[in-house]
């Protein structure tokens, strides 16, 4: 029951098959769409709460850019939301201000880029582009989302209390966070925030474990590591990452929880409050700082790596070329991955460590220019003298790299201890991050949703909203983030309720209108994307099998596939993924790609003639090259 | 592409990365316990730094060890805190109670050794035999921690430390202790606290396991069993994290005990 695939385009589809005994039965409605163990299903689930979450975070944005930008303006309107986060003169409160940053961040980093983009995107390929019928513990994959939810419902619930969510910024440093005394939010906010942040990190725990097995273990035949597609060397290293930084938050946290709640002083030291000293000795607070950054700099890869290798699958798809570099993705992948654990202390240059490790730390920092400029270099070269096909998920993905670009120039400003003295904690800071990280790994994200909706839900996203989606996002996140470097130069610290108190930031205020222009226009045109999306999912055009003409094993499935992923066995792959525009392929019977399960011996015209040496050994060790693989 | 032709070369005979098989030789669900005590053990290293970090910003006791005496000011010498046997009440002996403990942890994970060897036998009454020496084991491990516990909280008879009103200290808690420094006894409640939890963890592991086999489940020949595992091989899963705590505590113990 070899998988045959008709090459000639737009209608490739799989014969049809009986039904073999591995497939599942048919589930009930709970276990089909709740409690499901499908990996689609779970990926689908991690999507949509990440997408809520997104428009969540972003709202709140918005919320706090009509702060800064317009100082006066009357907020009464939104007190039918936000209620007593309005205070009588129709301003946002100074401390519901602090909860709103707080909690853009924290459910922008975690609840939709790690969650909502991993979780969604490793759990649909993984399994789909390794060809396996699911993750190695689909029971383990189904917790997994539900603990992320349960993360969510506390994390929700947070924000209806009376001393509003947590508010000492998505880094959660004590003493700030440790004192119930110093601000509303790190009363009842800042338990929520642990508990829900421990329920995080058991979620991504147990997914990680879930990516990385299968990507070890569930392989199918022929699919060396030197054949994954880049996506997936992504989502494992990444998940590697998770695996290795996570627990030692949930180390900082468990210590936060006990010197918050049992009077212990882990990050705690001579501290006065009205005079009083409080009992707390003996404690560090830099010491949480290293914990957390430990944590929080791969974080940033965490986020960022399934957004670039998304990005090298469109990328090479929709370019209609080999990804230039392969084995240099890889290894700049790697070299990012293992960097990534030791620069982290460049988050901590003034926090009164020791100048003489900030300079060994700025080194480590500068080092990760090399493989992301690799990177940045190979997508380029990938483009170059392309086929191009502009599809939505291309234009997200090509501006990706563009943000991608341009953000990473400026950390390569702040990666210098002596210049992020006067850089430190501004908008500067605000703006390389939000680039480099946050738009970046967002336009990942949205690409990949315009990339693999069909193979989803079965059905094309509206190809003309997503331009006008992508022009106004493009053009908006620029309009909102490079103003803030100026600000940020001028030594505007973030964070800071008001741009009107002091005289050098008042010169700032119509920069800051703009701003926040740009925001509510950028955020807005989110609409169309949530549209698209919604609308896509139940009257959208359908999707052939393969609509991109792509190489990967998951477009070999049928247009919706099963749980069980393959109605027939599974295919054997016998290249690696990105044999697009080969030369002499025509003369072969394929267009311009020819897909992974598609064996050597079937494109004697194309293949090279290392190639047919190998043919040649692989023929002589096992003449059953196509044999069935089963679960 | 010579790469690929290389490493069909290469493969022959070793590690085997081709797809359609387990490469490692282990089962998923093998793997998942390497890999969920390869995170595990980052917790425990972010604890233990925790420790060290916070322990060389406090003064080391620098004269001789006859004179000593529990300070505020100084970090406390383990040998006069941890110097009490139950039964032998004012007897000084140092670290030979917390070292019948480790005795006893690391003979479990012996007889641990000889469950999973067992379980490749197929041999259910060796299993069931050396399971139930494991828990014993394990179970004797938390009772020891319980009184080690009890006697740090309770102090000694004379107290310690005096605090900054001049009031001698007696026994210890997370605001305050007799040992010295707050976050020494903070640490020490934390860390081994944390750690017993990973062994009580374990113990309940290996009682679920022992049920398991006591009762034939193992043994059932309609069970399904993963590729690349035996039959017995959630003795294997189990023993694999019962060793990891173990090992845990060699560090745990360095730390608090001997250095």
């Amino acid at each position: 029951m070899e998988l045959q695939t008709n090459v000639d385009g737009a209608d490739v589809h799989v014969h049809e098959h009986h039904h073999d005994e591995h497939e599942h039965h048919e589930d009930g409605f709970i276990r089909k769409y709740i409690f499901t163990e499908d990996h689609k299903t779970i990926a689908k689930q991690f999507l949509i709460l990440g997408l809520m979450w997104a428009f969540m975070g972003g709202a709140m944005s918005v919320i706090f850019r009509l702060q800064l930008g317009f100082p006066d303006f009357n907020l009464e309107w939104l007190r039918p939301i936000l209620g007593t986060w309005i205070n009588e003169t129709g301003k946002l409160e100074q401390e519901k201000y602090l909860a709103l940053v707080t909690m853009h961040g924290t459910i922008m980093v975690f609840f939709v880029l790690t969650a909502g983009l991993s979780g969604t995107f490793s759990n649909f390929l993984i399994p789909l582009q390794v060809g396996a019928r699911d993750m190695a513990s689909g029971f383990m994959n189904m917790l997994s989302f539900w603990f992320f939810f349960l993360a969510s419902v506390v994390m929700f619930t947070s924000l209806f209390l009376e001393t509003g969510p947590a508010s000492g910024g998505w880094v959660i440093y004590p003493p700030l966070s440790a004192l119930p005394e110093a601000v509303p939010g790190s009363g009842a906010g800042m338990t929520y925030w642990l508990i829900s942040m421990a329920l995080f990190i058991v979620s991504s725990l147990l997914g990680g474990i879930n990516y990385i097995t299968t990507v070890i273990n569930m392989r199918t035949k022929g699919l060396s590591f030197s054949r994954l597609p880049l996506t997936i060397w992504a989502f494992f290293l990444t998940a590697i990452i998770g695996l290795l930084s996570f627990p030692v938050l949930f180390a900082a946290a468990l210590l936060l929880i006990f010197d918050r709640s049992m009077g212990t002083s882990f990050f705690l030291s001579d501290i006065y409050i009205g005079g009083k000293p409080l009992h707390h000795q003996g404690g560090s607070a830099i010491l949480f700082q290293h914990l957390f950054w430990f944590l929080g700099h791969p974080e940033v890869y965490i986020v960022l790596l399934p957004a670039l290798g998304i990005t090298s699958e469109i990328i090479a798809t929709n370019a209609r070329k080999p990804i230039f570099g392969y084995r240099a993705m890889v290894g700049s992948m790697i070299g990012i991955g293992v960097l990534s654990f030791i620069v982290w202390a460049h988050h901590m240059f003034v926090t009164g460590m020791n100048p003489f490790l900030g300079t060994i730390f700025m080194l480590l920092t500068l080092i990760i220019a090399v493989p992301s400029a690799v990177k940045a270099f190979n997508y380029i070269t990938t483009l170059w003298k392309g086929n191009i096909i502009f599809t939505p998920a291309m234009m997200f993905s090509i501006g990706l790299v563009s943000l991608f670009i341009s953000g990473g120039v400026t950390g390569i400003v702040l990666g210098n201890n002596a210049l992020d003295i006067q850089l430190h904690d501004t908008y500067f800071v605000v703006a390389h991050f939000h680039l480099v990280m946050g738009s970046a790994s967002f336009f990942g994200m949205v690409a990949g949703v315009y990339h693999w909706f069909p193979k989803m839900f079965g059905r094309m996203m509206d190809d003309k909203l997503g331009y006008v989606h992508f022009w106004a996002t493009f053009i908006g996140v620029y309009l909102v983030f490079f103003p803030m470097h100026y600000i940020g130069i001028a030594g505007f610290p973030r964070r800071y309720y008001s741009f009107s108190t002091f005289d050098f930031t008042k010169s700032y205020a119509d920069l800051n209108m703009f701003i926040s222009v740009a925001a509510i226009v950028t955020f807005s045109a989110q609409g169309l994307f949530a549209f698209n999306f919604v609308y896509s999912i139940f009257r959208g055009r359908l999707a052939p099998q393969n609509p991109w003409g792509s190489n990967t094993l998951e477009w070999t499935t049928p247009r919706v596939p099963g749980h069980g992923n393959w109605p027939g066995a599974i295919p054997t792959v016998h290249r690696w993924p990105y044999d697009y525009s080969k030369p002499d392929s025509d003369k072969d019977g394929f267009s311009d790609f020819i897909p992974q399960n598609i064996p050597f011996s079937q494109t004697p015209h194309s293949n090279f003639e290392n190639e047919n040496e190998l043919i040649a050994k692989q023929e002589g060790k096992n003449a059953g090259g196509n044999q069935q693989h089963h679960h | 592409m010579a790469h690929l032709a290389k490493t069909h070369e290469q493969q022959e005979g070793s590690l085997d990365w081709n797809g359609g098989n387990i490469p490692l030789k282990a089962s998923w669900g093998k793997l998942m316990m390497w890999f969920f005590l390869l995170s595990d053990a980052f917790s425990f290293s972010a604890l233990l730094i925790t420790y060290a970090m916070i322990r060389y910003s406090h003064a080391a006791y620098h004269g001789t060890i006859e004179n000593f005496k529990f300070s505020l000011d100084y970090w406390p010498v383990p040998d006069k805190v941890f110097e009490a046997m139950p039964f032998l009440h004012g007897v000084s002996l140092p670290l030979v109670f917390v070292g019948i403990m480790t005795f006893i942890l690391i003979m479990s994970s012996v007889t641990m050794v000889l469950a999973v060897e067992a379980g490749h036998r197929n041999d259910r009454k060796d299993v069931e035999k050396w399971m139930l020496w494991t828990i014993l084991g394990g179970f004797t491990f938390l009772g020891c921690q319980a009184w080690e516990w009890t006697h740090f909280i309770h102090g000694s008879d004379k107290g310690g430390a005096t605090d900054v009103y001049g009031s001698v200290i007696y026994g210890a808690n997370l605001i305050q202790n007799q040992y010295g420094p707050v976050p020494f006894a903070n640490l020490f409640f934390f860390i081994t606290g944390f750690h017993g939890f990973h062994v009580f963890s374990g113990v309940m592991l290996n009682v679920l396991v022992f049920y398991n086999t006591a009762f034939g489940v193992y043994a059932n020949p309609d069970r399904v069993i993963d590729e690349g595992a035996g039959r017995y091989e959630m003795i294997e899963k189990v023993g694999l994290y019962w060793h990891f705590v173990d090992l845990v505590w060699v560090f745990v113990f360095t730390a608090f005990y001997l250095i």
